[in-house]
């Protein structure tokens, strides 16, 4: 099925929760904040969120700036 | 003989405070920072690439049980936008401090302060601690002080510009006017700069570009520890009255026939 990772249009399979996600992209959830349409998702949740299709996820982390 | 620098009710030891943006690497960005001695840095917050063609978290080149991580919200033009990064920034889990700027144009990147106000209030409602960025208006910053920010953070010119302190007597105004700390943040170009600001009395500076994007960042990273400190020390030193003439540093008396 296909969802929206920041931005761009991406398929991943049916049913996967969010941190099923993020062990499949090889990101540690330690390191990123995961927002799931629009709402943040708390690390201890994200095996509990299954992405529908057509879901919005933002994966943001913290990188250089002044 | 100084006073602790305390913001949001957490102490630090540097008065200077560091971006960490616009390094040509990372290696030189630590050593830069390092060389500063400040323990405040600032960081942005931006989409992972999932491509890995960028270059990753600043969590791999700084160890957040060194330094203190200063989230901003560069980058958002409304209130709303600002409120969702700092959302965003909270949730990874480091602190509860957020570098609030909203800006309000391009080419200057100037604030936005009705937007400033409004992102300021909703913060300090969810129990951030907030260190404003706002241009050298008395009225703005006495506003976000009322709105329970932990910091006013008054420009000394645009940000990345260098230009040093513009409007020195605007930021003394605030800081005199001012319980919480004020915290000069952007247009520092040169060591001089960072020291004439200090000596106006205000708490602290925060800046990045006038390290990064020095020939050297690591020497002008300790210029700026340096500078930060004699603008500090002169600030509690009392300068001398500026005459328009001159007064003999020598005795008048005992001079020879």
């Amino acid at each position: 099925m296909e969802i929206v990772v920041n931005g761009a249009p991406r398929t991943v399979s049916a049913g996967a929760t969010l941190l099923e996600l993020l062990n499949s992209w090889s990101l540690d959830p330690r390191a990123v904040v995961v927002e799931h349409n629009r709402k943040i998702v708390r690390r201890p949740s994200l095996g509990d969120v299954r992405v529908e299709p057509g879901d919005k996820i933002e994966l943001v982390q913290f990188v250089g700036g002044g | 003989m100084d006073i602790p620098f305390v913001v949001g009710g957490q102490t630090f030891r540097s008065r200077l405070m560091i971006g960490t943006g616009k390094y040509r690497d990372n290696e030189t960005m630590v050593r830069a920072i390092e060389a500063t001695g400040a323990d405040v840095v600032t960081v942005a917050v931006r989409r992972v690439d999932l491509d890995r063609t960028a270059g990753g978290s600043i969590l791999k080149y700084l160890d957040p049980k060194r330094f203190f991580l200063l989230a901003n919200t560069a980058g958002c033009y409304t209130a709303d936008e600002a409120v969702r990064y700092a959302r965003l920034a909270r949730e990874a889990g480091f602190n509860d401090f957020v570098k609030l700027e909203v800006i309000g144009d391009q080419e200057t990147l100037l604030p936005d302060v009705a937007g400033l106000l409004e992102a300021a209030r909703t913060l300090v409602a969810e129990g951030f601690k907030v260190l404003a960025y706002t241009n050298e208006d008395l009225i703005t910053a006495l506003r976000l002080e009322e709105a329970g920010c932990a910091a006013v953070m008054p420009l000394a010119s645009p940000i990345g510009s260098g230009l040093g302190l513009l409007n020195p007597a605007s930021v003394r105004t605030i800081k005199r006017r001012l319980k919480v700390p004020v915290i000069v943040d952007a247009g520092v170009g040169t060591a001089s700069d960072a020291c004439v600001t200090m000596e106006q009395g205000v708490d602290g500076i925060l800046m990045n570009t006038a390290v990064a994007a020095a020939r050297d960042p690591v020497q002008m990273g300790h210029a700026m520890r340096l500078a930060v400190e004699a603008g500090r020390a002169a600030y509690l030193a009392g300068r001398m009255p500026k005459r328009e003439v001159a007064v003999p540093s020598s005795p008048t008396e005992g001079m020879l026939d």
